[in-house]
């Protein structure tokens, strides 16, 4: 196991996100340690997504200050892109790769191997893809290439290809959105095997899902969110699995408002 | 078996097959209706000369079409652009000055295309219209609507340089347009630029989550597509030697038809440079072609209408990926839907 210099892979500190009118994040103070599986937990419009696409760069935030690693990072300028500079990874279920597009160019959209001008090194990211695929995916005789569309694979395959990205890539922090909706269960097992190998390389991720069961067994800790706002951390010696899940439908959307009616 | 299965992956991959299919059959049509015509060099190099700005200005729309955008206002760049180019060149005799005001007064409209569709969000085929009616009045507004002779500038090396005769036969335009075929080719399939044209193409927000700088790419590329109207329309103006204002007015619709003859889809994500290549030249030919064969100026447009119908459907039926849905089309058809009810 790598030792880590710093404590925290990522550190949010009052983040606040209003889209118009609409507010998405409220006074957030969220984190995850250096070699910290943390499970984010919350209802359909929690602020989840809001959350993670914030942390990758993806939005940036109305207020608050983002670090990572320890050291504070400009929000102004921080985008995708430099979040991959910074080592944080982000595996989506279908929302990061591209249908019509080729295996590889989905492996190296945004990071490509280029030659002089900017032009694509298209040999030698069609070879790394194929080892990526190869050795990591194990796609070995699957019927699919570095050639095929993305469109063409089932959604294993997909989540197959995302994970394999962000394993190449070697990230200290993956995130995981929902990587597990419409897989099979032998597919969602190998999702979680690779949360295991993450913990075991000594590193950060965040693993947002419904299931319980999924979170339960990969999490250090869980982080609930509700309407916006941080409601509760929760390392996981201090809670069963089914105590957990009696919390999570305390805080179930509009249960509470219907108990005080 | 499954090298076999490859091997025909690889054929569907080909997906500018119908296109030059379609191409050769028309030429054969042609040759066979209108055999003194069509065997002779000449009609070629009419092609070569006429066609070139036409086919510039289609492959800059490639790249719009591509990233699932519209540009209606390339035509009215071939008017502003070339009233620059001739105004300049009338003004101050200096050709190259004039040449290059001319491709930046395109990548000024398209910059401006830009700014409105990637920056405040307008939808680019409003911006574009209206950009469109606004370049173009303008350029009637600046020249006064008349048209100006430019044959002075002959003299110059840049005539012959782009619209001379080679070998006193081909005409150079033809090149320059091949040329800028194959760097946009390039551009598209093996730049980075042109890697994000297809992720923003293909799904917008797959392109901001992984890192494509969108409203970047945008700007950049309204503001090419922009700048390649500009050469079309110097193209154009020395060819003629004459700038008239309502010059490119009429190549809107035959661009595009160019461009979707070429199998590039209109929902984005997936363009064909080869097949606008010979998308520009098959709508290029048809008028020639069917006057020639004696057939009647009037059917041009009805022949222009059936070529690009056959050739979107033949693109569906035969084009990339679709090897595998053509079975699947026929099995979800509503006719074997009934017949299977039915047993």
């Amino acid at each position: 196991m790598e030792e880590r210099s710093y404590k925290n892979a990522v550190q949010t500190v009052e983040i606040d996100m209003y889209f118009g009118e609409i507010k998405a994040l409220e006074g957030i103070n969220f984190h995850v340690g250096a070699n910290e599986v943390v499970g984010l937990i919350g209802d359909n419009g929690a602020g989840k997504s809001t959350l993670i696409k914030i942390l990758t760069g993806v939005f940036t935030p109305t207020k608050g200050k983002l670090y990572i690693r320890d050291e504070k990072i400009e929000m102004k300028s921080y985008s995708v892109k430099q979040a991959h500079n910074l080592r944080i990874e982000t595996v989506y279920q279908d929302k990061s790769l591209a249908e019509k597009q080729d295996l590889w160019r989905n492996f190296f959209i945004g990071r490509q191997i280029t030659g002089p001008l900017g032009f694509i090194k298209v040999k030698e990211e069609k070879r790394i893809a194929n080892e990526i695929m190869l050795n990591m995916i194990g796609f070995r005789g699957a019927g699919i290439s570095v050639d095929s569309k993305v469109g063409k694979l089932s959604g294993g395959e997909r989540q197959g290809v995302s994970i394999g990205r962000a394993m190449y890539f070697d990230a200290d922090l993956i995130v995981l959105d929902e990587p597990t909706i419409a897989l099979s269960l032998k597919e969602v097992r190998k999702v979680l095997n690779f949360v295991h190998q993450i913990k075991e390389g000594g590193k950060a991720c965040i693993y947002i899902s419904h299931n319980t069961g999924d979170i339960y067994e990969i999490s250090d800790r869980f982080v609930i969110l509700d309407r916006g706002k941080l409601v509760a951390s929760i390392q996981k010696e201090e809670i069963s699995l089914k105590s957990l899940n009696t919390f999570l439908l305390e805080y179930a959307h509009g249960l509470k408002e219907n108990e005080k009616q | 078996m499954k090298e076999l299965l490859s091997r025909q992956d690889k054929w569907f991959r080909f997906k500018e097959l119908p296109i030059i299919f379609v191409y050769t059959v028309l030429i054969g049509a042609f040759i066979l209706a209108a055999p003194k015509v069509f065997s002779g060099y000449r009609i070629y190099m009419s092609f070569l000369q006429t066609i070139p700005p036409q086919l510039v200005l289609a492959l800059g729309l490639t790249l719009v079409i591509t990233a699932g955008e519209i540009d209606l206002s390339f035509s009215a760049v071939v008017a502003f652009s070339g009233f620059v180019f001739a105004y300049t060149f009338r003004t101050f005799g200096t050709p190259w000055v004039a040449f290059i005001l001319a491709l930046a007064s395109g990548a000024l409209v398209g910059f401006v295309n830009g700014i409105l569709i990637a920056r405040i969000g307008v939808p680019s085929i409003m911006a574009t219209l209206a950009a469109q009616f606004f370049w173009s009045g303008l350029t009637v507004q600046l020249s006064g609507g008349l048209s100006w002779n430019i044959k002075a500038i002959k003299a110059h090396f840049i005539h012959p340089l782009f619209v001379g005769r080679i070998g006193g036969i081909v005409p150079a335009q033809s090149l320059w347009a091949l040329g800028l075929a194959v760097l946009i080719w390039f551009i598209l399939n093996r730049h980075k630029f042109g890697e994000s044209i297809l992720f923003i193409g293909d799904n917008e927000e797959v392109a901001r989550v992984v890192g494509v700088n969108v409203e970047a790419t945008k700007i950049k590329l309204f503001t090419l597509n922009g700048l390649i109207a500009g050469f079309g329309a110097v193209l154009l103006t020395l060819e003629m030697i004459n700038f008239w204002t309502t010059q490119g007015a009429g190549f809107l619709l035959p661009v595009m038809a160019a461009v979707f003859i070429g199998g590039t889809s209109i929902a984005g994500g997936q363009g064909s440079i080869l097949g606008t290549f010979f998308g520009a030249y098959i709508i290029g030919s048809l008028e020639a072609g069917v006057v020639a064969s004696g057939i009647g100026g009037y059917w041009t447009r009805m022949t222009t209408g059936l070529v690009m119908g056959a050739s979107v459907v033949l693109n569906i039926v035969l084009g990339e990926g679709k090897g595998k849905s053509l079975t699947q089309r026929l099995r979800n058809s509503v006719f074997v839907k009934g017949l299977r009810k039915a047993g």
